[in-house]
């Protein structure tokens, strides 16, 4: 049992250097290979969260065992919370890389896609797993090399602009994280977070932890594209190609922006209430400015990628109103539910989004083109796409009975019984406003029916492989609801939420191993 | 201490050169400034005065050692470096085949 | 200029002595990477140097650096695949744990010591080789593309 965590990182990377070597030779080799791995990591990870047996797992690679009780070497931990993510990330990572077996027809190269998608996903669940400050900040960086790479995949102008813009900004937050990383190994000497946990909990609150926490928002938000460091991410996300969209949004902003900033906040540092609030603004500020940067997009991906900024804000007012409540020693119940509808809706939003994406790819595969304006009666011509986008429009707009409408019923009754009013408030009027751009969405692509193109008239719906895809999201997107019923929330939401509320025992369970 | 503000400056001039220049090449220049300045900041905190070198002979004098960590971190983040430069003056080249300018200012296709 | 003639009998014929002296202070360097400061990547850059030397001097056609693109390339999966490898069969041997030094650790200060950080040297040595001939190929096949 505790020799599976280092194959989350060993076996999609070897999978990425057999395809780029025997992808050459072998046709077919590589749609095959990267389809099985992701399977295995799917089943991995399922395997760890429904073992029943919900303890932290501590594996010192190496072998090299604590000194003196000071851990020496680099830790891979594995708990509840990332246990959940891993989960997203693979059932992600599969569903899009069946979904490209058709797709990538649209673009050359597919051998280096492949090899990409797995370096990638290498990266993604490197970072979940990893104990190790340093070791984390290498993890990110090979995700997102590889995402830069996959960004700029179709080598046109706006490709290589969005890579560009998007290379140079991960570049800074990429120096503000080092340097960051360098503070507090200089302040603590050690780089083992829950080490680090320890020793920050025996002393006092110092401005120069204060200046490192404010670096790692900067950095970390730079990654997850939160309010005002989005820049890039409508462009990126919108110039990759459809099957890496759902990953970008649907995962990577995710696993190597939030969950870091999560896991670094809760389990690291002492929570403040300065940070808390400043977390919860900036959650709310893209929660309420992404949405209406959205409704005014003719491009469909585009307006997808802003939507994302919007429901990322969802997440971060969850945790953040979380944070908050336990920095001012509030009711712990409250800011149990309030974490849980935040991660949540981050499950939540993996799925939803990255089935707009997958919808959004058949589109542009069928027509060519992504603008709005030129679609309009596909609901005849390509009936699963149709209702499978139907579905997820319904579920990011808060709609019952579909996942997106629990999860932010959760965040608002959380709100509301925290006594923190105007969120919930923001949150209904911003799921309206996102309701209107996803019934914009529906009318000008599927329906409106009167301004049907000639184009239209010959589209047929995309392959199997792609359908299949779509229609699991679909009802994933179904399905998900259920996992508040008490049963199912005890083995997936529940031990996720509880690491991130017991700060102590991320760092007992260390030394007790 | 002057050495880490000395450091610090150099940070600045990398972000002064990402934020003004106009030029792609030149951004990347100053991506790299910024990058080796917090090299170099890292390297400095493992610094310890009349350290020797951290490597196990045979013939080692009973001295202080400076702290390695910072150093294998550096390296590795050097590695990281060149990985994310190559693949910038990547992407700088084809921007330049596609647009036949390396301006900034003419780089615009995407709005919004 | 790379240019399909390349440079001057004496620039080839000097490259061609030098070169070959560079190859082999890489392999020193990555040899004793467990000894002295250097290790893989640095020894690694000092190979691919050696390789790029060579381009500069005699200089080739697109189609004989894009198939020399491919074959660094192929190198450089292989290398990481063997790291990989190696770091796997630690789950096997010994204490049985991810990427354990399960070789015998040896005198300290001699050549074959420190059980398996060596192969790993070695292994990090050829792939940074093939990467960063690999990296330089692809830029100079970008620029020869625009250039025509």
């Amino acid at each position: 049992m505790n020799h599976i965590v280092p194959f989350y990182i060993v076996l999609p990377l070897a999978a990425a250097f057999l395809i780029s070597i025997l992808g050459r030779f072998i046709k077919g080799f590589s749609k095959v290979t990267a389809g099985f791995i992701f399977f295995t990591l799917l089943c991995l990870s399922f395997f760890y969260i429904f073992s029943g047996d919900h303890s932290t797992i501590v594996y010192n690679i190496g072998g090299w065992e604590p000194v003196n009780n000071i851990p020496i070497g680099i830790y891979l931990i594995l708990d509840p919370f990332s246990g959940f993510m891993l989960c997203i990330i693979n059932t992600m990572a599969f569903l899009s890389a069946l979904y490209a077996v058709s797709y990538i027809s649209l673009y050359t190269g597919e051998n280096y896609f492949y090899t990409l998608l797995c370096i990638m996903v290498a990266g993604l669940n490197g970072v979940v797993v990893t104990g190790d400050l340093f070791n984390l900040y290498v993890f990110l960086e090979i995700t997102v090399i590889a995402s830069y790479a996959l960004v700029a995949f179709g080598t046109e102008k706006e490709e290589l602009e969005a890579s560009f813009k998007y290379q140079v900004l991960g570049g800074i937050a990429t120096t503000l994280i080092l340097f960051s990383i360098g503070m507090i190994y200089w302040y603590t000497k050690t780089l083992n977070i829950p080490d680090i946990a320890g020793i920050l909990n025996k002393s006092p609150d110092e401005k120069i932890v204060q200046f490192c926490q404010l670096m790692l928002i900067a950095g970390f938000g730079l990654k997850a594209a939160i309010m005002p460091f989005h820049g890039w991410l409508p462009d990126a996300h919108s110039s990759a190609p459809s099957s890496i969209s759902a990953m970008l949004s649907g995962v990577v902003i995710k696993a190597a922006g939030l969950y870091v900033i999560f896991r670094l906040f809760f389990n690291m540092f002492q929570l403040t209430y300065e940070i808390s609030i400043l977390i919860t603004a900036i959650g709310t500020l893209s929660m309420v400015v992404g949405v209406f940067l959205a409704i005014g997009q003719w491009d469909l991906k585009r307006l997808l990628a802003y939507h994302s900024i919007s429901q990322m804000g969802y997440v971060i007012i969850g945790v953040g109103m979380g944070m908050m409540i336990l920095a001012n020693n509030g009711n712990k119940a409250f800011a149990s539910l309030a974490i849980m509808g935040g991660l949540f809706h981050l499950i939540n939003h993996a799925v939803f989004k990255g089935l707009l994406f997958l919808n959004a790819g058949a589109i542009e595969y069928r027509l060519g083109t992504r603008d709005l304006n030129k679609m309009g009666g596909l609901f005849e011509k390509m009936p699963v796409t149709s209702a499978t986008s139907l579905t997820a429009s319904m579920a990011i707009s808060g709609i019952p009975p579909f996942n997106g409408f629990f999860s932010k019923l959760v965040i608002i009754i959380a709100a509301v019984l925290a006594k923190y009013y105007i969120l919930a408030a923001l949150a209904v009027f911003v799921s309206i406003i996102t309701l209107a751009s996803f019934m914009k969405f529906q009318r000008y692509a599927f329906f409106n029916r009167k301004s049907i193109k000639k184009a239209v008239n010959e589209v047929k719906d995309v392959p199997f492989l792609m359908k299949f895809s779509m229609i699991v999201l679909a009802v994933l997107c179904l399905a998900l609801s259920l996992i508040l019923i008490p049963g199912i929330r005890d083995t997936i939401l529940q031990p996720a939420v509880d690491v991130l509320m017991g700060k102590n025992d991320y760092y007992i369970n260390l030394l007790n191993m | 201490m002057i050495v880490f503000i000395l450091c610090f400056i150099l940070f600045l001039v990398g972000l002064f050169g990402i934020l003004t220049s106009r030029n792609i090449i030149k951004i990347i220049i100053g991506l790299s400034i910024m990058e080796f300045s917090v090299y170099l900041f890292l390297v400095l905190i493992g610094y310890i005065e009349n350290g020797q070198a951290p490597i196990i002979t045979k013939d080692m004098i009973n001295l202080p050692v400076v702290d390695p960590l910072p150093q294998a971190m550096v390296l590795t983040a050097i590695v990281i470096g060149l990985a994310t430069k190559s693949m910038l003056m990547a992407i700088a080249i084809r921007l330049y085949k596609k647009f036949k300018t390396f301006d900034i200012r003419k780089i615009t296709s995407l709005k919004g | 200029m790379i240019t399909m003639k390349g440079m001057s009998p004496i620039v080839k014929k000097v490259s061609q002595l030098i070169s070959a002296i560079i190859f082999l202070y890489g392999i020193y360097i990555i040899v004793h990477g467990h000894l002295t400061p250097g290790g893989g990547f640095a020894g690694g850059a000092v190979l691919s140097g050696a390789f790029i030397f060579l381009v500069l001097a005699f200089g080739t056609d697109v189609l004989n650096l894009r198939r020399e693109e491919e074959e660094a390339s192929v190198i450089e999966g292989l290398a990481i695949l063997i790291f990989v490898l190696m770091a796997t069969i630690g789950l096997f041997i010994g204490i049985r744990v991810f990427f354990n030094n399960y070789l015998p650790k040896g005198q300290i200060g001699e050549l074959i010591s420190a059980g398996v950080i060596p192969l790993y040297n070695i292994a990090v040595g050829i792939e940074v080789g093939a990467a960063l001939f690999t990296i330089f190929l692809a830029l100079v096949i970008y620029k020869e593309e625009i250039s025509k």
